[in-house]
């Protein structure tokens, strides 16, 4: 697929930022994951073209970060942290509250391409643990039931973003 | 509350609760912001640095090397095979991955401009006009937050040409990362910086003669810079006397897991882990403390009869383990150690960059081998086996990945070993699960 205008302006907005071409790499496809929700083959191929980089640059680069989807995903992208401090807020019951609440497994995307569940590594939000992220946003201190509610809620708001979570705030201390 | 400290103040956070406090106006009229800019503008590069250098301020991102010094390796007029000067970057670490650790997303979103104001001085003292911040990718939020501290403080003078009059000419360009926690190490958050795959580089050549994009760069932690501003306002002396002896001014620690109230707690270093755990309000239900990771994932556990040791690098460091990103994470008596230990390898397995065939076959034989004495088919010699790869791992690769992944295998098998023959010997954590609670109810108390 060829590269939108957008994403082209974009990247030619940054571009007296850096001293080399390559560095416009990660920016550029962090671009096409947000507009097209992955990196496909085409994309990388397009990328490639327009910074004069070899597919196979572009490829090793995209294939090595985590951020970059190389297969098309769900709308809503449930990411949950169960990384140390996490797991010992119990982040493995959420885990499989919202495997069970979505009918399907950590690393599957629902039938209807709406939802994607995974596993996250640590989100620096330890404090705040458990911890999840669904798109661009993260929630912190969840209860089962309030992953619930978060989740029914981006059934009809694909944006997320409204926290439900209790105050991610003790007195006197912060996340 | 008591901190045994006379000369301790709270450098970073004295404001993080106050509404507004992440914006330019409230940093300068309750912080006296960009105060300390002013002052270091007036003073020669050389006197930053030493002033820096004296104040004991080390690398708060995890190997805790002296700041001063890695600013004064810099080469002063680097120039080119032609003879054509060079620029320098100085380059802010804020791939913050380290499980445990979350101190500097809250400087991030409640103290944006302290971190700015100490990268501008940074870049003054050594003699760089452009500084790249790394943010981890997922943090969209506070990339947005980061990204409008910038323009504000660009707008007010603090950023751009001939800033405060002085002749000198700073700008900052933010980079997002994309989810690689090897990317916290310095030299693959270069490579990432270029648009590479995020693989940490052999060294020497050091970042200060061959950094980001070929040229002479410094890399520095947020909390570091955030911390320079106040060195500068209030002089080296004050920030010295916060701490130990060689190692000044107070540190973030982050605390998590089994605690009453978690959270990011500014503390002087001559405090104990368990002095840090009681003012987090102490182990969570009453339940007695089993072990703490003082240092983020990496840093080997401690146990609970261990925990009476100081907070400070040396402290930790002779208690074997290491005050690293400052990521304290309790454990109490109700968690499986072996379980505990697995969570983390099961991270390092998937963070292995794959170069080093030590570092990528290692944590993942680690891995699988403690999966499988949870699930039973764990044997008494696989204990001595995690020893031998760890032996093969550590200080054998390029960067401290492999170093970090031993951290928490070694460290649970040689203080816990009791926990893994119990695994082995009832055939897996199910089992051994399902003995405690019948022996429970055997119990004729019950």
């Amino acid at each position: 697929m060829a590269l939108s205008e957008q994403i082209k302006k974009t990247i030619n907005g940054i571009r007296s930022h850096f001293p080399t071409e390559q560095a416009l790499l990660l920016p550029l496809l962090h671009e096409i994951q947000n507009e097209q929700g992955w990196v496909s083959m085409d994309s990388m191929r397009s990328a490639g073209e327009f910074l004069n980089l070899p597919l196979s640059k572009v490829r090793e680069v995209a294939s090595f970060y985590t951020m970059y989807k190389l297969e098309e995903q769900g709308k809503v992208d449930v990411q949950i942290c169960t990384n140390i401090s996490c797991w010992l807020q119990g982040a493995e019951k959420l885990m499989a509250c919202a495997e069970k609440k979505l009918g399907i497994k950590s690393g599957e995307t629902t039938a209807d391409g709406k939802f994607t569940l995974s596993h996250v590594e640590c989100l620096a939000a330890c404090g705040t643990a458990p911890a999840m992220m669904i798109n661009e946003d993260y929630y912190e201190n969840l209860t089962e039931t309030e992953l619930n509610k978060i989740i029914d809620m981006a059934q009809t708001d694909l944006s997320a973003g409204k926290v439900v979570g209790k105050s991610t705030r003790t007195e006197g201390v912060w996340p | 509350m008591m901190y045994n400290n006379e000369h301790f103040e709270p450098v970073i956070t004295p404001n993080v609760d106050k509404p507004g406090c992440d914006t330019l106006d409230f940093y300068l009229k309750n912080e006296d912001g960009y105060k300390g800019l002013e002052k270091a503008l007036k003073m020669k590069p050389a006197e930053v640095v030493d002033e820096v250098k004296k104040s004991n301020l080390r690398g708060r991102g995890g190997a805790g090397f002296p700041t001063g010094m890695k600013w004064s390796f810099m080469p002063a007029n680097p120039v080119d095979k032609d003879g054509n000067p060079k620029p320098k970057y100085l380059v802010c670490n804020a791939d913050e991955g380290e499980p445990g650790t979350f101190k500097d997303r809250l400087i991030f979103t409640k103290t944006p401009h302290r971190m700015i104001e100490g990268m501008i001085i940074a870049g003054h003292a050594i003699g760089s006009n452009k500084g790249f911040i790394y943010i981890r990718g997922e943090w969209f939020k506070e990339t947005r937050l980061m990204q409008k501290a910038i323009d504000d403080a660009k707008k007010a003078g603090f950023l751009g040409k001939n800033i405060l009059g002085s002749g000198f000419d700073y700008e900052l360009i933010i980079y997002r990362g994309a989810g690689a926690y090897i990317c916290g190490e310095e030299t693959a958050l270069l490579n990432s910086l270029e648009g590479k795959r995020g693989e940490p580089r052999l060294k020497p050549p050091f970042p200060a003669q061959v950094g980001a994009y070929g040229m002479p760069s410094c890399v520095n932690n947020v909390e570091t810079f955030a911390a320079v501003p106040y060195i500068l306002l209030k002089g080296w002396e004050k920030y010295a006397k916060m701490g130990t002896e060689r190692s000044g001014g107070t540190r973030l620690l982050g605390v998590s897991g089994r605690v009453n109230k978690p959270g990011v707690y500014e503390l002087p270093m001559n405090l104990s882990i368990n002095d840090v755990i009681e003012l987090a309000g102490g182990v969570k239900d009453g339940k007695k403390l089993k072990a703490v990771i003082p240092g983020g994932a990496s840093a080997p556990m401690l146990r609970a009869d261990e925990c009476g040791v100081l907070t400070d690098y040396d402290s930790l460091a002779k208690a074997g383990t290491m005050a690293g990103s400052g990521g304290i994470i309790v454990i109490d008596e109700t968690v499986s150690i072996v379980e505990a230990a697995y969570t983390l390898l099961k991270f390092y397995e998937h963070e292995s960059c794959g170069q080093c065939s030590q570092c990528r076959e290692g944590s993942h034989w680690l891995a699988r081998m403690f999966k499988r004495i949870l699930d039973g088919g764990g044997t008494q010699d696989d204990l001595d086996y995690i020893a031998k790869i760890c032996g093969n791992m550590a200080g054998q690769t390029i960067c401290a990945f492999a170093d970090a992944v031993t951290g928490p295998a070694l460290s649970s098998v040689k203080k816990f070993r009791h926990e893994f023959e119990e695994l082995i010997r009832n055939g897996g954590i199910d089992k051994t699960r399902a003995h405690t609670h019948s022996h429970i109810n055997e119990g004729a108390h019950v």
